[in-house]
């Protein structure tokens, strides 16, 4: 069963790489200048603005915005390093393997703080913690849990309202997925309990966010774990309907990280883009999202060092995952 | 007056010798130093003329000596030097004067009776003749009781004629007796002094007489 | 020192060869720390990995047959650096390739799987690598496990520089401080030197005594040469003044006697011709041993003046002394020499040199004042210490008042008056090494003036 499914995955991965981009938009088309091409995991929406101030200040460059989830990411940036200039990820564990395996272009007049760069090739600039985002219909008249045990507890009491109506990335599929649950199980042994519970309410996977919200938002499942919950904010259409609710147990907070290819032919642009992607004033206070606090970095905060290359290793993501699906998908 | 000449060279000690005989004066002379301490061991001296270079040594080792015992005989240094540092050397050593070599016997009379003026009190010979009373070192004249100055000239004539009173002295010996040799005197210059010589002795019973042509001589009454 | 060939300084070449010295102890202090904080530094980038290495084989177990490893976390979290050093790892099993960089290869481990470390380059990094190995015991099964890890060396290269940087303050400081040492210490060593030279300066002319103060070992030779040299130079000195002595004495003694002689010989000698004849002989030898006398008078005043030998003195004192040598040659032409002054006029002078001066100028009154007359002698001591001789002579012939007091001049006066014409060169040699002047005048009332001030 175990190799069906992971067949089934791989093909599907497959299929999706040969398949078109999530979305892709070209910004200041006319461009007489360089045009920056961006392989980003962040929806287009959300980071049109911030390109807009881009090419507004920058009138000669042009820029290709492809969005597409985190592990497509990196398998398409490592198959093609030439083809893009600009990698922006959550997937912070798979931005610091592709920049310790050199695809990474170290920017040394680049002035970040310590703790929001890695080697100088890769560059923080937002703060995202992980979060419980709820349906508010589907707790009218219950109490809104605020922790994971609280939630585990609410899953418990009404079983059969929560059947088929939850949902969190499929780690298999979607980096960021991956991140969290790993984080998470760094964290706490409540994690796997939630999987458990949750796999036991035949829980929804999901391979991007987007999509995950859109069924939180319509109703189609009332809770999701491990979303972005700012980033659920930042999608207006259904902010009304969904509450997120950041676990008062502990917090896992992401860092959106952006670099430059080794293999660029815009070095100057793209160094100009990610000083402008890093800059508070034409960065994070144009994006939706939370920006990196000021001085140093919050608990939580998943913090960009060789550590993250652990769960990355073919070993130990072989066991997480079949741990993880052992826990998720119960016959 | 009594001199001791310590002196090594002959010839000069003969010449100094007879001028100060000349002049009425007894004097010893050595030649070396071991000489000189056996004249003043054994004879009391007025004055010793002392020279510097002596065959047996210093001259002024002689006057440290002769300074650290009790005699008081004074001493004129005869020094071949003319440094001043060498005079005042002598001098700082106990000489009461000094005279460079070659000396005129005038300046060299003229210094021992100042030495003898300065350092004996009170008249030691005086000459008294035909109703006066000299002292030669300390250059006083008595005619009656009555004290007559000299000036230095007129004091040295007198006692040319008071050494051989009823010698005739020509002009010319006298004027070498009174003038040195720095000048060139008229001998007529010794008429003035015989004048007034003639003029202090008045009240005395002698007095100078002119030989016409000859010279002077000094006569008793 | 004007004339003195000077190579070099000791001083300098001291300095030179200590801070010399210290410059080559700076660098070699700053490789010396360089090199063995560098080894720290590596040990401790050594001692990390082998830790990590040995944590994540401590993490690898054979189950079933299979090798079962779960890389634990702080594995790399111990690997974090201040640089965000990259780190790159590979696991073999039996040499064959399990997970991790498959391109990486390290050293291989040592006997019983010891850690073995080496330097490469990885990926265009240079890396330090350490390969360890671990032999798993299952059922059936033995296999060795066998991990490399890389890191590169950013870090360990920001820690060498600061390393370096902290050795370069380290060299530099401990110069500087060698530098000023050696400054005190040359100073200190040329001191002795400075003292002797202080003292010779010092010294009177005449003092040949030898230096008796200790002096350094190194400077005894020098100073034993300068003593040595001094006695041979005061010995060579006392000789010829001695021979000059005995010069004056072996010439003068006849000379006094020939005079002597002559002037007795005066008496007997009526001739005029003949009497005339020998006054010129004794005039000759007065004039000759007066200008001997006079020039050796006129050198060593030379040679005193350019080396003063001032002491506190009473000009009053001085001229009074003067007048009471000179005194019985005054007395001779009849002349009254007479002193002025009001109380002691103090001065700073060498004394034998103001002697001689005072000496020469009452000389000159007393040759050409006019018998029976009186010369004046006045000290004052304002506005400087002054001593005026007047006479009443002729005077100075004003054609020539300027030029009396060069060498070997005499007034057009002068004739028959016996003289070397040095002496008032003498007193103005006498003034001007005082500070002073010579002043020549003549009187209203006739006859000369001479001011001697200092």
């Amino acid at each position: 069963m175990r190799y069906l499914i992971a067949l089934i995955f791989a093909l599907w991965g497959a299929v999706a790489s040969a398949q078109d981009w999530e979305d892709r938009r070209v910004f200041n088309p006319g461009a007489s200048g360089p045009v920056l091409r961006i392989l980003s995991s962040t929806d287009t929406a959300i980071f049109a603005p911030l390109i807009d101030a881009f090419v507004q200040d920058n009138p000669t460059v042009g820029v290709e915005y492809f969005v597409t989830n985190t592990g497509d990411i990196d398998r398409r940036f490592r198959a093609t390093p030439k083809g893009f200039d600009i990698v922006v990820s959550s997937a912070m564990d798979l931005q610091l393997k592709l920049a310790n395996d050199g695809f990474a272009l170290a920017l040394r007049d680049v002035d970040h703080p310590p703790w929001a760069q890695w080697r100088r090739s890769l560059f923080a600039f937002t703060a995202e913690p992980a979060a419980i985002v709820i349906n508010k219909a589907a707790f009218a008249g219950h109490a809104v849990p605020q922790t994971r045990q609280d939630l585990i507890a609410a899953l418990r009491e009404r079983p059969e309202q929560f059947r088929g109506r939850v949902g969190t990335y499929d780690v298999r599929q979607s980096g960021l997925g991956y991140l969290f649950a790993t984080q998470d199980s760094r964290a706490s042994e409540t994690f796997w309990r939630l999987m458990q519970v949750m796999g036991g309410l035949d829980m929804r996977l999901y391979c991007c966010s987007g999509a995950m919200i859109d069924d939180l938002t319509d109703g189609t499942i009332a809770v999701a774990y491990n979303v972005l919950g700012s980033y659920a904010a930042a999608r207006a259409d259904g902010a009304d309907a969904v509450q997120v609710i950041l676990p008062s147990d502990f917090q896992t907070t992401m860092m959106r990280t952006a670099m430059v290819s080794a293999q660029t032919g815009q070095r100057d642009a793209a160094r100009l883009f990610i000083l402008h992607l890093i800059a508070p004033t034409t960065g994070a206070d144009v994006l939706p999202l939370p920006p990196l606090p000021s001085g140093t970095s919050d608990r939580g905060t998943i913090a960009l060092e060789p550590a993250l290359l652990t769960f990355l290793d073919k070993l130990k993501r072989q066991k997480f995952l079949s741990e993880w699906e052992d826990a998720v998908i119960q016959q | 007056m009594k001199f001791l000449l310590v002196e090594d060279s002959e010839a000069l000690a003969h010449a100094v010798s007879s001028r100060m005989r000349q002049d009425g004066h007894v004097i010893d002379h050595a030649a070396n130093l071991a000489d000189a301490r056996a004249f003043v061991a054994g004879t009391e001296y007025d004055l010793i003329l002392l020279d510097i270079m002596l065959p047996d040594g210093d001259g002024r080792a002689f006057l440290k000596q002769h300074r650290a015992s009790d005699l008081d005989t004074p001493v004129i240094v005869l020094t071949a030097r003319s440094q001043v540092s060498d005079r005042i050397d002598s001098l700082d050593l106990g000489a009461d004067d000094y005279i460079t070599k070659p000396f005129d016997h005038a300046e060299l009379e003229a210094r021992c009776r100042a030495v003898l003026r300065r350092t004996s009190g009170q008249a030691q010979t005086t000459i008294a003749m035909g109703g006066l009373v000299f002292d030669p070192v300390a250059g006083q004249l008595t005619v009656r009781g009555q004290d007559v100055a000299l000036r230095n000239r007129e004091l040295r004539l007198l006692e040319v004629f008071l050494n051989a009173p009823g010698q005739l002295f020509s002009k010319q010996k006298l004027t070498d007796r009174l003038f040195s040799f720095d000048h060139d005197v008229s001998e007529n210059a010794i008429e003035v002094y015989v004048g007034r010589l003639r003029k202090h002795l008045e009240q005395s019973d002698l007095k100078i007489t002119t030989f016409r042509g000859l010279g002077y001589r000094l006569d008793h009454g | 020192m004007d004339d003195v060939a000077i190579s070099g300084s000791l001083r300098q070449r001291l300095m030179f060869g200590l801070v010399l010295g210290a410059a080559v102890l700076g660098v070699i202090l700053f490789f010396a720390v360089r090199s063995y904080a560098t080894q720290v530094a590596q040990r401790g980038q050594d001692g990390i990995l082998a830790a990590s290495a040995a944590s994540i084989l401590d993490a690898a177990s054979v189950r079933g047959g299979v090798v079962d490893l779960d890389i634990p976390i702080s594995a790399f979290t111990m690997l974090s650096t201040p640089a965000d050093d990259k780190v790159f790892y590979a696991v073999r099993q039996d040499g064959a390739f399990l997970t991790g960089y498959r391109d990486l290869a390290g050293p291989a481990a040592g006997d019983g799987g010891q850690a073995r470390m080496q330097s490469f380059e990885f990926q265009g990094d240079p890396v330090r690598a350490v390969t360890a190995s671990r032999t798993l015991i299952g059922l059936q099964t033995r296999s060795a496990i066998t991990v490399t890890l890389a890191q590169t060396q950013d870090a360990l290269a920001v820690t060498l520089q600061q390393i370096s940087r902290n050795a370069a303050f380290l060299g530099f400081g401990f110069f500087a401080l060698a530098v000023a040492l050696s400054y005190v210490a040359a100073n200190a060593a040329i001191r002795p030197l400075e003292r002797l030279t202080d003292s010779v300066a010092r010294r009177g002319p005449q003092d040949l005594s030898p230096f008796e103060k200790p002096v350094p070992a190194e400077m005894g030779p020098l100073v034993g040469s300068l003593n040595s040299l001094m006695g041979r130079l005061d010995m060579s000195l006392q000789q010829s003044e001695d021979f000059i002595a005995e010069a004056a004495h072996r010439v003068r003694t006849p000379l006094a006697t020939v005079r002597s002689y002559a002037e007795g010989m005066l008496q007997r000698v009526d001739r005029a011709e003949n009497r005339t004849a020998v006054r010129s002989m004794v005039r000759a030898i007065d004039e000759s041993s007066r200008a001997a006398g006079q020039l050796l008078d006129h050198a060593m005043i030379t040679f005193r003046a350019d080396h003063l030998e001032s002491q506190q003195i009473d000009l009053v004192d001085l001229v009074q002394t003067q007048v009471t040598q000179l005194s019985p040659i005054a007395d001779m032409k009849d002349l009254e020499l007479r002193l002025h002054a009001d109380g002691a006029v103090p001065c700073q002078g060498d004394a034998i040199l103001i002697q001689n001066a005072v000496r020469n100028l009452i000389d000159n009154a007393l040759k050409y004042a006019p018998a029976e007359s009186v010369v004046d002698l006045t000290v004052t001591a304002t506005p400087r210490p002054t001593v005026v001789v007047r006479d009443q002579g002729q005077g100075f012939p004003p054609d020539n008042l300027d030029t009396l007091a060069l060498r070997f001049q005499r007034g057009d006066n002068a004739k028959g008056t016996i003289g070397s014409g040095l002496g008032l060169t003498i007193a103005q040699d006498v003034a001007q090494a005082h500070g002073g002047s010579l002043v020549l005048a003549n009187q209203d009332t006739g006859g000369a003036c001479v001011t001697l001030s200092l």
